[in-house]
This record gives C-alpha cells, sequence and structure tokens, in this order.
C-alpha cells in the first residue's frame, strides 16, 4: 500500500487554495476536502503547486563518467529541484546511439526512482556527425526514444541534418540541435565581443549560432519535420525563431537558467566556474531571452545541467571543461528572472518547465498534465516567500560546478511527488 | 602598486611612472662595475614558464640575480591542457618551497590572473605572457625606451603593426600608452583585429602608408607562422607587402622616429633586415632595458614602493603592507555580471 496525502490549501499554479488528495498514483480529490482517515496530511498554506517539473536537457554522465555524475545522484538533484521528469543527453561514454544504451540509462533511472529518466539517443554514430545512429531502434525499445541530439557537438553536415529530421517523422521524433557552427567556433572559449577581446579569448560569435539555426528553421520547414533547438543564447536567435513560429513552422525552443540570469562580464575572473557552452552573453541577450520566454517565442527552461568533477574547473580558463550544474537551482533562478520580476505568472512557469518540455519531449501522456482529479498525481509544492544561499556542498549531485555559490536566491521546493509517492518531502529527498 | 602585476590596465599613471623612473633610477647602477644589488638577498623568485621564451626568462633571470634574489627556473614543459600537472599543483608546489614571487609564462589567457586570485599561492605574481592576453612587463619596457627617444609621452604617437588579434604586446601597450599619455593607431588587416578594438583607446587603421609619416614610433609586431595558414592572409608576401616595414617606408618616418620590435623577428616578413639592422631600430636597446624594467618591477612588488633602494626596514614593512592590500583585493575581486 502506498501512502495517501492529503494536500492541504496548495495554491494550485499560483490560483485560490484548494486541497489535493494523491491516491494510487493519482489526484484522487481536489477542492475544498474534510479530513480523510489514514492519510498523511501536509499543510500547504502559502504554497504554489505546479506539475511536476520536466526536463529537456539534463547530462547524467552515466555510463562512463561516474566520478561526476551518476544516474542515481543526477535524479536525486532532479527531484530536489522539482522535477519528475529529466530527458538524458547522449554524450555519455558510450554514447546512447544504441538501443542498448538508451535502455540501460532508462533501466538505471527506473531503479532510482526518484524522477523519470527518458534516454535521448544520438543523432550521429559515436555523435560524429558521419552517418545516422540506429534512430528507430531507439524508438522502438523499452527506452522508448522520441528526443534525438548530438548535444555538445552540432549536426553540421546540412545533408545529414535534413535526412536526421526526415527520417525521425516515421516516429514522431524530434531532432534537439545542438547550434554551434564549428569552423566559426574553433578554440572557442567565450562570447565574441568587446570582452573578449579585451581579455584575450578566443571569441564565440552569435553569428555561429544563429546561422545553424536559420538553416534548421528553413530545413524543418522544408521537410515538415519538428526541430528543437538547444540552449537558446543570443538575441538573434530568439528573433530567428520567432520568425519561424510566425510563419507556422514546427520549431520549438530552449533556453536554460543560467543564460537566463548571468552575463559574459563574470569571465572577467577567469574563473572556469563560469565556462559554458553557449557562452554566457551580454545583459542585452538576457534580456532578450527573458522576453523570449514570457512570450512564449521560447518554449521551455531546459537546465542542461552539466556535472564536471573538480579538477576540470580547478584550473586555467582554456583547460577547463565546459558546463554548469543546472537541476537543484533552475526552479529558483526562473523564479527570480521571471516571476518575481513580473514577466510571468506560475502558470507560465508550469507551461514552461512542465507542460511545454512534456509535449515536445513527446511524454505528455505522463507529466505536464493539469492538477486535476484524475491526472498522474506528478507534482511539485514551492514556498515562494523561501530564501535560501547556495552551497555547493550541500546539493545531491556529485558535483559541485554551480555558478551561484554564495548567491542567495528565492523560493524552495518543498515537496516532490512522483505518481502520488513523495521523492522529496520538507525540502530533502523522502 | 598593486600587489600583482598582472595587466597595465592595473597600472595608474603614478604607479607606471614610477616603474619607469625607478627602472632609470636602474639603469645607472648597471654602468657600475659591480652590477649587484643587494635588496633581495634572502628572496625567492620562480621562473615559472609553461611556454618556452629563453628570452623573457633570460631577461628575468638576470633581474632578479642582479637584486641579489634566489631564482628558480621552474620550466614546466606541458600544462594541464598537454596532461602534465596541473597549474594549481605547480602552483601549491611553488608555495610550499616559500617563493616569494612567482613569474609566470602560460599559453592561457588569465593564466596569471588565476594564479594571483584561485587562492592556490601568496606569492606576488608577475605576468611574464599570458596566451593572447597580456604581457605587461614588455609594453613597460618598450615605454621606457620610448621615453628615453622621445623625451616623454604627451602627444607622441605611437604606431603598432601587425597581428593585433593574438598579441599580448599589442593589449598591453595600448593599455599602458592610453596611461601614459601617448596616441597609439594600430594598423592591421581587418582579419588581425580583435571585434571591440573600436573601444580600445587608440585609433585604428587598415593602411601602413598613411600612419607612417605621422608616427614617432613604430612597433612592428611578429606574424606568428601558424597565422600563415591560418587563412587570415593570403600569401606571406602579400602580407608583406602590405603591412611589412621596408627601407622605403622607414624612409617616409619623421626624422627622430624610432623602429620597435619586441622580437623575435621574422626578418624579411613583418620587417626588413635593412630595417631591424638600420639606425633607426632600437630593437636590441629594448631587450637590455627589460632588464632594469624588470628589476625596477620585481623591486617595487617584492620591497614595498615607499622604501628606498637598499633599505631592510622599508622592505620589511612594504611587504607586510602588500599582503594586506592583496587581501583586500581579493574581497574586492567578487566579479560582476549576475543581472537582477
Amino acid at each position: 500500500m502506498s501512502t495517501t496525502y492529503l494536500i492541504k490549501n496548495a495554491s494550485v499554479l499560483g490560483g485560490d487554495p484548494q486541497d489535493l488528495l494523491l491516491r494510487d498514483g493519482i489526484i484522487a480529490e481536489a477542492g475544498a476536502l474534510g479530513p480523510v482517515p489514514g492519510t498523511v496530511v501536509i499543510d500547504a498554506g502559502g504554497l504554489i503547486a505546479l506539475p511536476g517539473l520536466v526536463d529537456l536537457h539534463t547530462h547524467l554522465r552515466e555510463p562512463g563518467r561516474e566520478d561526476a555524475e551518476t544516474v542515481d545522484t543526477g535524479t536525486q538533484a532532479a527531484a530536489l529541484g522539482g522535477f519528475t521528469a529529466v530527458h538524458a543527453m547522449a554524450n555519455t561514454d558510450p554514447v546512447a546511439d544504441t538501443a542498448g544504451v538508451v535502455e540501460q540509462v532508462w533501466r538505471l533511472g527506473r531503479e532510482a526512482g526518484h524522477c523519470d529518466v527518458f534516454p535521448i539517443g544520438a543523432v550521429t554514430v559515436g555523435l560524429a556527425g558521419e552517418r545516422l545512429a540506429e534512430l528507430g531502434a531507439m524508438a522502438d525499445s523499452a527506452a522508448r526514444v522520441r528526443v534525438f541530439s548530438d548535444d555538445g557537438k552540432c549536426v553540421s553536415d546540412a545533408n545529414l541534418m535534413r535526412r536526421a529530421l526526415e527520417y525521425v517523422k516515421a516516429f514522431d521524433g524530434v531532432i534537439a540541435q545542438h547550434a554551434q557552427e564549428p569552423r566559426l567556433t574553433e578554440g572557442a572559449q567565450m562570447n565574441e565581443g568587446e570582452l573578449s577581446g579585451v581579455l584575450g579569448l578566443t571569441g564565440w560569435p552569435a553569428v555561429a549560432e544563429e546561422a545553424i539555426i536559420a538553416r534548421d528553421i528553413l530545413l524543418a520547414a522544408h521537410t515538415k519535420s519538428r526541430l528543437h533547438v538547444c540552449h537558446v543564447s543570443t538575441a538573434g536567435s530568439v528573433e530567428l525563431i520567432r520568425w519561424a513560429k510566425s510563419k507556422g513552422y514546427p520549431v520549438t525552443a530552449e533556453v536554460t537558467p543560467h543564460h537566463l540570469i548571468l552575463t559574459e562580464d563574470l569571465v572577467r575572473s577567469y574563473d572556469p566556474i563560469y565556462k559554458v557552452n553557449p557562452p554566457l552573453r551580454t545583459a542585452a541577450d538576457v534580456e532578450a531571452l527573458r522576453a523570449g520566454l514570457a512570450d512564449g517565442t521560447i518554449d521551455a527552461v531546459a537546465t542542461d545541467h552539466a556535472p564536471h568533477p573538480q579538477e576540470d574547473k580547478d584550473c586555467e580558463w582554456a583547460a577547463a571543461a565546459m558546463g554548469m550544474l543546472g537541476l537543484e537551482t533552475a526552479l529558483s533562478v526562473v523564479q527570480r528572472t521571471m516571476v518575481d520580476s513580473g514577466l510571468m505568472s506560475w502558470a507560465d512557469v508550469a507551461d514552461r518547465m512542465s507542460v511545454r518540455p512534456a509535449a515536445i519531449g513527446q511524454v505528455d501522456d505522463l507529466h505536464g498534465r493539469p492538477l486535476a482529479v484524475g491526472e498522474p498525481a506528478n507534482l511539485v509544492l514551492v514556498d515562494p516567500n523561501a530564501k535560501r544561499t547556495v552551497d555547493r556542498t550541500g546539493l545531491a549531485s556529485l558535483s559541485q560546478n554551480t555558478p551561484y555559490q554564495g548567491m542567495e536566491l528565492p523560493g524552495a521546493v518543498v515537496a516532490t511527488f512522483l505518481r502520488g509517492t513523495a521523492t522529496v518531502l520538507d525540502g530533502k529527498l523522502a | 602598486m598593486k600587489r600583482h602585476l598582472l595587466s597595465t590596465a592595473d597600472l595608474s599613471r603614478d604607479d607606471a611612472v614610477l616603474i619607469l623612473d625607478t627602472a632609470e633610477e636602474i639603469a645607472r647602477l648597471a654602468a657600475r662595475p659591480i652590477k649587484k644589488l643587494p635588496t633581495l638577498r634572502g628572496r625567492t623568485v620562480v621562473n615559472l614558464f609553461f611556454e618556452d621564451s629563453t628570452r623573457t626568462r633570460t631577461s628575468f633571470e638576470v633581474a632578479a640575480k642582479r637584486l641579489s634574489a634566489d631564482v628558480i627556473n621552474f620550466s614546466a614543459k606541458g600544462s594541464s591542457v598537454s596532461k602534465g600537472e596541473s597549474l594549481k599543483d605547480t602552483a601549491l608546489t611553488l608555495e610550499a618551497m616559500g617563493a616569494d614571487a612567482v613569474v609566470v609564462r602560460h599559453s592561457a589567457s588569465g593564466a596569471a590572473y588565476r594564479l594571483a586570485n584561485a587562492g592556490w599561492s601568496s606569492s606576488h605574481v608577475v605576468n611574464a605572457g599570458d596566451g593572447t592576453h597580456e604581457h605587461p612587463t614588455q609594453a613597460l619596457l618598450d615605454a621606457f625606451t620610448m621615453r628615453r627617444h622621445l623625451g616623454g609621452f604627451d602627444g607622441r604617437r605611437v604606431t603598432v603593426v601587425g597581428d593585433v588579434l593574438h598579441s599580448r604586446v599589442a593589449r598591453s601597450n595600448v593599455r599602458l600608452l592610453a596611461t601614459l599619455g601617448a596616441r597609439v593607431t594600430l594598423v592591421a588587416p581587418p582579419t588581425l583585429l580583435p571585434v571591440g578594438v573600436e573601444s580600445w583607446p587608440c585609433d585604428v587603421s587598415y593602411d601602413l602608408d598613411a600612419a607612417i609619416p605621422g608616427s614617432d614610433a613604430i612597433m612592428m609586431l611578429r606574424v606568428q607562422r601558424e597565422r600563415m595558414n591560418g587563412g587570415f592572409f593570403p600569401t606571406q608576401r602579400e602580407y608583406s607587402r602590405r603591412y611589412g616595414l621596408d627601407a622605403q617606408r622607414m624612409a617616409k618616418l619623421p626624422d627622430k622616429a624610432i623602429v620597435m620590435h619586441p622580437g623575435p623577428m621574422v626578418r624579411g616578413m613583418e620587417i626588413s633586415a635593412a630595417v631591424a639592422d638600420s639606425d633607426r631600430s632600437v630593437i636590441v636597446e629594448q631587450v637590455a632595458n627589460g632588464v632594469s624594467v624588470r628589476m625596477a618591477v620585481l623591486y617595487l612588488l617584492l620591497s614595498g614602493s615607499e622604501s628606498a633602494i637598499g633599505s631592510d626596514e622599508g622592505q620589511a614593512q612594504g611587504h607586510a603592507q602588500g599582503q594586506g592590500q592583496g587581501q583586500n583585493q581579493h574581497q574586492n575581486t567578487e566579479p560582476k555580471g549576475a543581472a537582477a
């Protein structure tokens, strides 16, 4: 018998307080509920209830880099961050480019049990950008892969990208592109602009992202297949996606929390904790990304949670690995940049962090559902009035490469429920 | 003076002038038969070179030895980039050995900054060239050489020609010369200028012939061999024709103008042999001045800026002050960039 939870006075999507009864994996009753015998009562007064968050872009590092993160620790971090589902990126070692590897990751996720793990399959064999991986086999596997990405590398060959887009139509898949023109970014270390020139670091120009996005939008229109753009980072990219949507092309996009809050000025410290790909951009880009997320041009917030061991960050800039943690801080960053700033409502947060990412990942039969009777009991309770100072040593992730160390962020995940089972209670793993 | 010398951008006009004046004083002592000063006796200076540079390392070595410091040459071939010992471990090792100053040359931009600020080391750090970022002592010795020949900086026009994009010498020179009051013009093909150069405190031109007649000093930058095949310009010959300094172009310089080069030169590429060996050329003098300037820098960093040369009391005091400043500085280097 699983525990039955009676959540009292939760503000669903920021609306009027109501009660939710979680029983047998679903929301069994909702509204103003009287005492229910045999339940654990959770006082959710002052808390916001959102559908469990869905991350489209998580690096769990297993198999291959278990020193940085495992499926178990990464999904613990996810649950603590309010996620009930994560999409695990394919750039593991071995690469998730076969049914065998994606099924392994999927099974590890089930065993860990902290959130659902949906593996992303590689587009090309070994992420080498030369020939298609067995996309159909991954789609038909137990892992039921629908999202394919060479993330970390760009599918830069236009013909290969075209074929990938065409091929996944057979099983309603989507190609999630890491938009980075490789020749324009050889040795790139940070955003190209005035600051890169001063710091003497090789630039990663906005045009290298935008040129690929523009090409891929046209390819998606031509093939009538679904394109998803990973970690959009520039104002120009937002404009291109806005244009694509105005044309009705099947294009979606995500932005990371760090691109919503941090700017390239942090690189002045030469501290590689701020080294990430795509790089931190300018304040004008940050503003455009926030506006794009608020008006729906950008569909989703995706963490690009990228754990790295300490030695890969405790070094000179050029030698350091690219990437930063995100799962345990994502919702707080979104609250600060989008909700507290008045750009979005909590209902919008639910849309961008649960409903739309679930739809893009083709898992919207399980996640991103309304918080209504009969729906799966995947939800998160958030205290919007809490404040916390980020302490990297207190994170569930195996790695500590958070860029928010010592920063005070608003909001705290109080509880997370996966199919009616608490994965987090009182802000701790249940 | 700050605790470290990482960038010429950190130098106020007073700091820069103090270094140049101190170097001038030291250069006079160098004319004596016994060149050595007892100033840094008992102090340890480490030359930490992750990149080969015999000329810069030797210059620092001579400078430290003439100040009676103990010198350790730590040639760390292969940084963590090539999976050798990491910068951090090297720093911890030197710290454990009690290095008072670390002179660091590294292929990664920001390596010196990292060494000074990452908490791995409490030594004074002198940047002897970090990637394509800065090479402050080169700019200081260039300024020293210019001041000797041009008499000062106000209104003097300095033209820097060549691969500005990849040049730490150019970056350090532009900032220092602007601080000192000179007018700098960068001349390069557009492919060898960094994005955002228009915001630097200097003029920019693509036309060397237009810049020459107004130059009091012209500094030719080396074009590294690996750039020649990088598609930055069509051929070596075309580069030489458009941006090389030959005798014909030199003839159009004003009468007292000097020709400079940080070395090592590629004769026949950015500078012709006739120009390099002409009486306009102060290239060999630059090398000699390098020792005086580096002595001044080590002296000022390790002995404190207030004390006179040779005063032991002043040294101890200055050092303690220096450490205090360093701590303050560290606290104040919280990076900006978190948007609200």
